[in-house]
Formats: C-alpha cells, sequence, structure tokens
C-alpha cells in the first residue's frame, strides 16, 4: 500500500509576510476601529439571555404564511415580537420581548402566544428569562471573558517573556474586537453561547499565537545573527504549514456540524468558524509582526525552554 | 531513542481500551436493547446521562419571597398580642404591622412593662421590646429570624418536591442555589404552565365567613372585614366578595384532599385534623345558612351556603374542571407553601426536539469525524492513518469518560466533542510537520520522528494549555447547557494530549519496529 501524502506548502515556505506587515497593519487597524464604530453604532442584537424576554419554537403542519402569523401575534397586545423561520419552511422561532409589569407578566406571555397559536401547532421549545437572570449573566458573561484573557496572559507572561504576552493579548484583543464587530453588522444574536463562543475563540486564536512565538524563541537561538524582521518572517513560515493545517481540520469539523448539527446551535457553529478563520489570521499577520514594537526582543536573554528538558529527559 | 517501555505500552493500551469499554454501553442502548440484562454484571452499565436540551423537559429558577414569608408568620404575633392581654385590663392600641413585626402603644404607659411580660410569657421565642410612651414591639428574635429563612427555604423546597413527586415524572432535580433560589429540573415534562401551576401556587386555604349584608361594589375598608375577588369570574359567581377577617379555619389542619365527585360535578373532598374538625364543626354549626367562603390564596373559589354543621370530612365546591380537582387536592394534600415563590426563568423543550438534536449532532460528530480522519490521511499518508486511529480512542475516551463519570452531556456539549476532533489532530499536525522539517534537513528516519515528537512538545503543552484556560474559566462562569460545551472541551483537551502523543508514537514505533530498516518515511 502506498500512500502519498499531499503537501499543501512547498517544503521551505518563505512568503514575505513580516516584511509586508504595513499591509496588516492597515487591514487590522481599520477593521478594529470599524468593528468598534460600528458596536456602538448598530450596537448589539442582544439576545434574550441578556436582556429577558421569551422564546417560543414551533413546527408546524404545513408552511405557515409569516405575515399571517405575525397578525395574529401582533394582536396579542406584547410589544415587540420577531417571527422567523427557523431551519426549514415548518419551524418558526417567535422572540417576545421583555413584557413590562411584574414577573407574573413576563412568564404569561409564553402561555398567551401558545394558546393563539391552537392546538395543531407543536411547541417544540420554550425559554423565558427574566430581567434580574438576564442581568446576571451579561455580568458573568463579562467577568469570564475578562478572567479568561487574564488567564491567558498570566500563562504567556509566565512561559515567554513579557513582550510576547503583550503582543499575545494584543492578537486576542483583536479577534475578539472584530468578532463582535462582525455581530453587530450581522446582527447575529448576541447570547451567551456567543460569550461561550468568543472563550473558545480567544483560546484557539492564542493557541496558534504561541505555536508560533514558541518557534520565534526557538529560532531566537539558533540564529542569533539574524535580524530580527527576517527572524520573525522566518519563523512564522517554518511554522504556516502547522497554522494552515490545524485550522483546516477544526473548520472542517465546524463545517460538519454547521451544515448537520441543527439548528439550535447554528449561530454558536458560524461564530466559531469565523473565530477560527480571524485566530488563524491573527497569528500569522498580526501577533509576530506585534513583535516588532519590542526591538529589545532580539538581545532578551532568550529563557532556557523547560518543556524541552524535560522531554529530552524522558527520552 | 525511539522506544517505548513495555509497561508505557500496555498502560497506553489498557487506556485506550478502557475508554472503548466504558463508551460500549451507549452502543447497545442505540440498538434498543435492554442494556442492564445483556450486559455481563462485571462490565460498565452506565450510558451517557443527555441534558434537557437533549432528552427534553423543563427547567425552572423559582426565587422565594423569604421575606415575604417571615411578614405572614409575624402575623401571629397580632393574635398573640390579643390572647395574651386579653381579660388583664390593659388598654391598648390595635396592633400594626411593621415589617417582620407588630407594634401597638399601651394606652397608659405605666401598663407597658407588665403588658411586655404577658407577651413574653405566652410566646417565649418573641422579642419584646418597650420602647417610649408604651409603644411594645413584637417581633423575631435575630438569632431565630437567620433560622427561620433557612427553614422556610428548606420547607418550600421540601413542599415543592411533594408536589413533583405527585406527578409521577422521573428523576426530578430540585436544588437549592444561593440564600432564596430554587433551581427544578423535571426530564421528560414539558408542559411548563402546568408545572409552573404546580410549584408556584401558594395554596393557602382557609374557610372565613361571608358578610351577605354588604355590597362589594361599595366597599369601604373597615377593620374586621376584607374585599376579596373570586378566582375566576365565569359566568353566575360574583367578581368579588366582602368577607369576615374571622373568624376563619385554615387549610394547614388538613390532613387529606382527593378529587371526587357530587352530583356529577368534579369537586374536591377535604379531611380536617381533630382540632381542624373540632374548629370547623364551631365554626358551621353557628352559621348554618349563612354563605361561606373557601379562599384560596386570597381568592374566593366559591361561597356555598352552609347546610348543616360539618365537621371532620367537607367537600369544596366550585367551577372546576376534573383535572383542576386533581391538581387542587394536590396542593391541598402538599400544604401551603410557607413563603411565595416567583419564576425568573424558564426553559422547556419538548421530546420531539430533544430527538431531532441529538440525532443532529450524532450526524455531525460522525460526519467530522470521517472528514477530519480522510483529511488527515490525505495529508499524511500512513502517519494520518495513525492520527486518524488515535482519533477512534480519543473519541471513546471522550464518551467513556462522560459515560462513568455521568456528566451531564448538552447540545454545546457535542459542538464541544465535534470542535475537539478538528482541535485534536493539532498535535499530530504539529508533531507531523515537525518530523517533516527534520526529514527535509537531512535527519535520518529514526532521528526525524524522534526529533519531531520531542521539539513538538513544548509547542503542544503551551497551545493546549491556553485553551484549557479558557474551558476551565467558561465551566466556572457558565451555567445550563453551556456549561456542557466546557466540559466537554475540557475532557476532550486532555484525551487528545493522551491520544495525539502517547498512541500515536506508540503506532509510530511499533510500525517503525515492524520494518526492517526503514529508510524512507511515507509523511
Amino acid at each position: 500500500m502506498t500512500l502519498i501524502p499531499f503537501r499543501f506548502f512547498p517544503e521551505r515556505p518563505n512568503f514575505q509576510i513580516v516584511g509586508r506587515r504595513r499591509f496588516a497593519y492597515l487591514f487590522s487597524g481599520s477593521a478594529m476601529i470599524a468593528a468598534l464604530a460600528l458596536t456602538f453604532l448598530i450596537g448589539l442584537n442582544l439576545g434574550i439571555d441578556f436582556r429577558g424576554g421569551s422564546l417560543i419554537e414551533t413546527r408546524f403542519k404545513s408552511p405557515p404564511s409569516i405575515s399571517d402569523l405575525r397578525n395574529t401575534v401582533d394582536n396579542l397586545g406584547l410589544g415587540e415580537v420577531t417571527i422567523q423561520e427557523f431551519g426549514n419552511p415548518t419551524d418558526i422561532l417567535i422572540r417576545i420581548q421583555r413584557q413590562p409589569g411584574a414577573v407574573e407578566d413576563q412568564t404569561k406571555a409564553i402561555k398567551t402566544v401558545t394558546d393563539a397559536l391552537g392546538q395543531e401547532v407543536e411547541i417544540r421549545r420554550t425559554e423565558f428569562i427574566g430581567p434580574t437572570v438576564g442581568q446576571e449573566l451579561k455580568e458573568a458573561g463579562a467577568i469570564a471573558v475578562l478572567l479568561s484573557l487574564i488567564g491567558i496572559v498570566a500563562y504567556i507572561w509566565f512561559r515567554f517573556e513579557w513582550q510576547f504576552a503583550v503582543a499575545g493579548i494584543a492578537a486576542l484583543v483583536h479577534d475578539v474586537i472584530i468578532t463582535i464587530g462582525l455581530f453587530a453588522v450581522t446582527g447575529w444574536e448576541f447570547n451567551l453561547a456567543t460569550i461561550a463562543a468568543l472563550l473558545t475563540i480567544a483560546g484557539y486564536s492564542i493557541n496558534d499565537t504561541v505555536v508560533v512565538f514558541d518557534r520565534v524563541r526557538e529560532n531566537l537561538r539558533r540564529f542569533k545573527q539574524e535580524p530580527l524582521p527576517a527572524l520573525l518572517n522566518r519563523s512564522v513560515n517554518d511554522t504556516l504549514s502547522r497554522t494552515v493545517m490545524t485550522s483546516l481540520t477544526t473548520i472542517i469539523a465546524l463545517f460538519a456540524l454547521a451544515i448537520f448539527g441543527g439548528e439550535v446551535i447554528r449561530d454558536f457553529t458560524y461564530a466559531l468558524i469565523w473565530g477560527v478563520v480571524i485566530g488563524t489570521y491573527s497569528s500569522i499577520f498580526v501577533a509576530s509582526c506585534f513583535l516588532l514594537f519590542f526591538r529589545d526582543v532580539r538581545y532578551m536573554q532568550p529563557s532556557v525552554n523547560k518543556a524541552d528538558i524535560s522531554a529530552a529527559n524522558t527520552e | 531513542m525511539l522506544y517505548v517501555e513495555k509497561w508505557k505500552a500496555l498502560l497506553i493500551g489498557l487506556i485506550c481500551v478502557l475508554g472503548l469499554v466504558y463508551t460500549s454501553p451507549n452502543l447497545w442502548k442505540d440498538n434498543g436493547v435492554d442494556v442492564s440484562s445483556n450486559i455481563p454484571a462485571w462490565l460498565p452499565h452506565k450510558t451517557l446521562s443527555l441534558g434537557l436540551d437533549l432528552q427534553g423537559g423543563a427547567h425552572l429558577l423559582a426565587e422565594v419571597e423569604i421575606e415575604a414569608g417571615i411578614k405572614q408568620r409575624a402575623a401571629a404575633f397580632e393574635d398573640t398580642v390579643r390572647s395574651a392581654l386579653r381579660g388583664s385590663g390593659i388598654r391598648r392600641s390595635s396592633p400594626e404591622r411593621l415589617g417582620t413585626a407588630v407594634r401597638f402603644r399601651t394606652l397608659d404607659p405605666a401598663d407597658a412593662g407588665r403588658a411586655a411580660d404577658l407577651i413574653q410569657e405566652a410566646d417565649r421565642t418573641a422579642e419584646v421590646t418597650v420602647g417610649e410612651n408604651g409603644s411594645i414591639t413584637v417581633g423575631f428574635k435575630a438569632e431565630d429570624a437567620a433560622e427561620l429563612r433557612t427553614k422556610i427555604l428548606s420547607q418550600v423546597i421540601e413542599i415543592i418536591r411533594i408536589r413533583i413527586d405527585e406527578l409521577g415524572t422521573k428523576e426530578p432535580i430540585i436544588q437549592r442555589q444561593g440564600d432564596n433560589r430554587v433551581v427544578i429540573q423535571v426530564p421528560g415534562y414539558d408542559d411548563s404552565a402546568k408545572l409552573k401551576n404546580i410549584i408556584g401556587t401558594t395554596a393557602q386555604l382557609n374557610f372565613r365567613l361571608v358578610d351577605a349584608n354588604a355590597d362589594p361594589s361599595s366597599f369601604i375598608p373597615r377593620p374586621g372585614f376584607d374585599l376579596l375577588p373570586a378566582k375566576d369570574a365565569r359566568s353566575g359567581q360574583l367578581p368579588k366578595y366582602v368577607v369576615k377577617t374571622s373568624p376563619t379555619v385554615a387549610g394547614d389542619l388538613l390532613v387529606d384532599s382527593q378529587p371526587s365527585f357530587q352530583d356529577n360535578r368534579p369537586v374536591v373532598s377535604f379531611r380536617f385534623n381533630g382540632e381542624g374538625a373540632r374548629r370547623f364543626l364551631d365554626l358551621t354549626g353557628k352559621h348554618i345558612g349563612q354563605p361561606l367562603a373557601i379562599v384560596l390564596d386570597n381568592q374566593v373559589i366559591s361561597a356555598p351556603t352552609i347546610q348543616s354543621a360539618i365537621g371532620a370530612n367537607g367537600i369544596i365546591t366550585g367551577q372546576f374542571s376534573v383535572a383542576e380537582t386533581q391538581d387542587l387536592a394536590l396542593l391541598l394534600r402538599s400544604g401551603a407553601l410557607p413563603a411565595p415563590i416567583q419564576f425568573l426563568q424558564e426553559s422547556t423543550v419538548g421530546p420531539s426536539l430533544g430527538r431531532d438534536s441529538v440525532e443532529a449532532g450524532k450526524l455531525a460528530s460522525v460526519i467530522a469525524f470521517v472528514a477530519v480522519a480522510a483529511f488527515m490521511v490525505f495529508s499524511y499518508g500512513l502517519f494520518g492513518i495513525f492520527a486518524a486511529l488515535a482519533l477512534v480512542f480519543n473519541a471513546g475516551l471522550i464518551l467513556g469518560i462522560l459515560s462513568a463519570l455521568q456528566a451531564t452531556l448538552t447540545l454545546p456539549g457535542i459542538a464541544g466533542i465535534v470542535l475537539t476532533i478538528g482541535m485534536a489532530v493539532d498535535a499530530n499536525v504539529l508533531i507531523f510537520e515537525r518530523v517533516r522539517e527534520e526529514l527535509a534537513s537531512g535527519q535520518s528516519v529514526v532521528s526525524a520522528i524522534d526529533g519531531g515528537y520531542r521539539r513538538a512538545l513544548s509547542s503542544i503543552i503551551d497551545s493546549q494549555v491556553t485553551t484549557l484556560i479558557a474551558a476551565v474559566i467558561l465551566f466556572a462562569m457558565g451555567s445550563g447547557p453551556i456549561r456542557g460545551f466546557s466540559v466537554t472541551l475540557t475532557i476532550g483537551i486532555v484525551t487528545s494530549l493522551f491520544t495525539a502523543i502517547w498512541v500515536t508514537r506508540l503506532m509510530v514505533v511499533t510500525w517503525l519496529r515492524a520494518g526492517t530498516r526503514r529508510k524512507t518515511l511515507p509523511i
């Protein structure tokens, strides 16, 4: 049996990436500014997890007319109600905004709508989140994102020099901001699952970046005379095929999930796919270029790589 | 040198097999075979424990208004004051409620001390404070108040448990959360409206006399009388009633309650304990011919006319359906909640959506698995096959650990597994790329493999630890289905490190030793 492995990259790739970093700066800089501006101008489409409100997923025997449905539901006097197809034409998702008044009124909204829809309709899922819980979830989500950013930075600081930690966190913040901007532009619902996706994106993106940094550190020891830009470029190229290969396998798996995994987690999967793309981009184009801001990386004492030693000892 | 000691090889093999063994019960279950009877006793039996989003069911988060419960209990101090001072000749203002205490004034401040003593004697647990100008406050002792809170909360939980158990559902989870919250999970039950009705109704029942002379429409509040709404003002029922504040007989004296019929109409029958029977007989015997209001949570269910004196056994009539009498009987049997509760959050998933999600998740996982494995073989040839095999053991370990620990698998949890499948091969990609590099720099086959595994290790660990940090924080902060994502992601990261490094290494070494003098690597 002979299997001929397919190579996606030349054996020794030598793309001029660090040399053309101005393009990356320009692109990333404007994307971040745009993302921030759009997030503040348009705002995020906060899900009921954070805003409070109700949600009903229904299945009709035959595709209903959305405008008829809208009329029916609008007449119930529940305020802003959004109705959308969910996955296929017979499935409808109804979102009801937070009701004014006591908690009693909130929980009655679901029953009001399901009663109005009649017996023929299958209620597949209902959800209600009160304003108190919404607020708590919002805070917990923000704390979770902050804590993981801090945790990741602390780890990189511990394993590398502080310059790497700064460059790593810059790439990370870049990914998170642009992802949030994407949610603002597309109007995708920003909910608890999105927070989970953001954390995963953060973890994934820094994972890629760390591999590049690991190589930078190694090359700093091996090529003591090489100018920093060339050395960084060499490191990025050395790890390029790995970075892209891993992203490809992850994206393959995520696409399977997006296509076959059902409607409920589709948005979550899209966010993850986007995160892999932006994380890969930032690891290649942003993180290592950012190290150039610290010219003294070149002259610092390369720290001893503990994992290398322990690995050598086990042999 | 490239060598894996025998005991290490055995250990690696053993762990992989254990993963598959612990996963196996799930396979029998899928084919509709009864797990417990067909598997030998020494093999594991535990199957994956599915979250509510996958098996269907209701999840409720309720807040117990403990403060209101304490206030309710404080109302008893009014009676204490009245009965303690009855016949003492002390003239006083009528007691007023003040938060969780009751306050009144003796008209002659000199009586205050004696009044306080009398009250203290009547109720040793009360905190009686004498203020200026004969004002006396009766409340709970500080240490009792804290205890009362815990007691109210645990009583609420106990009553909720009784009520849910009566619904006949399997394995409901009722848990205290924080100081005043209760989480209720009922698998396989998706009628949240009924569930909330059963759990959330305080069910405080009492019987009070109706003032037939008063006109509810022009009622002016006056002491000793209350204006109460009818529970549901259907045809033929008055929308409001004027009822006397006392005497009353309360529902906490009931010992049993059952749905029943009278004249072919659904009613609820009840039975009082000894004291209840005595008081009810007293109340009904003295007021034959007068309407008696049956009041549930300050709403009048009905107000039938008392035909004769009634003792232990009675019935509640009203505009009931059969289902309503069943629910009301259940509520009365379980007793009233000592404090009202409010629902902060609820979610229900119907069985069909849960099934669809499981099917979709399975399909997506299998396709992701096959696609990633194919891609690895395509890119790395024989070594890709090693990586794909490692992926099988990885999946076995994840599912085996989930089954053995009975960790809840949710839909986002399935997403976590799929994501892990994609990322698990990362370690192999790192190693294989490194091996290629070493080969390109002119190393021999053996030292290229050796160097590849050794040098990739630091990158692998650094990169996985960062993802692990995010996953662990997500676990700590997250709740519900999202927490399931962090569970599978965390397990997946750890198992994939093991399979991608040690399992593939064992396979590569075995392959190297099986062939004589391999000169080239199919990578």
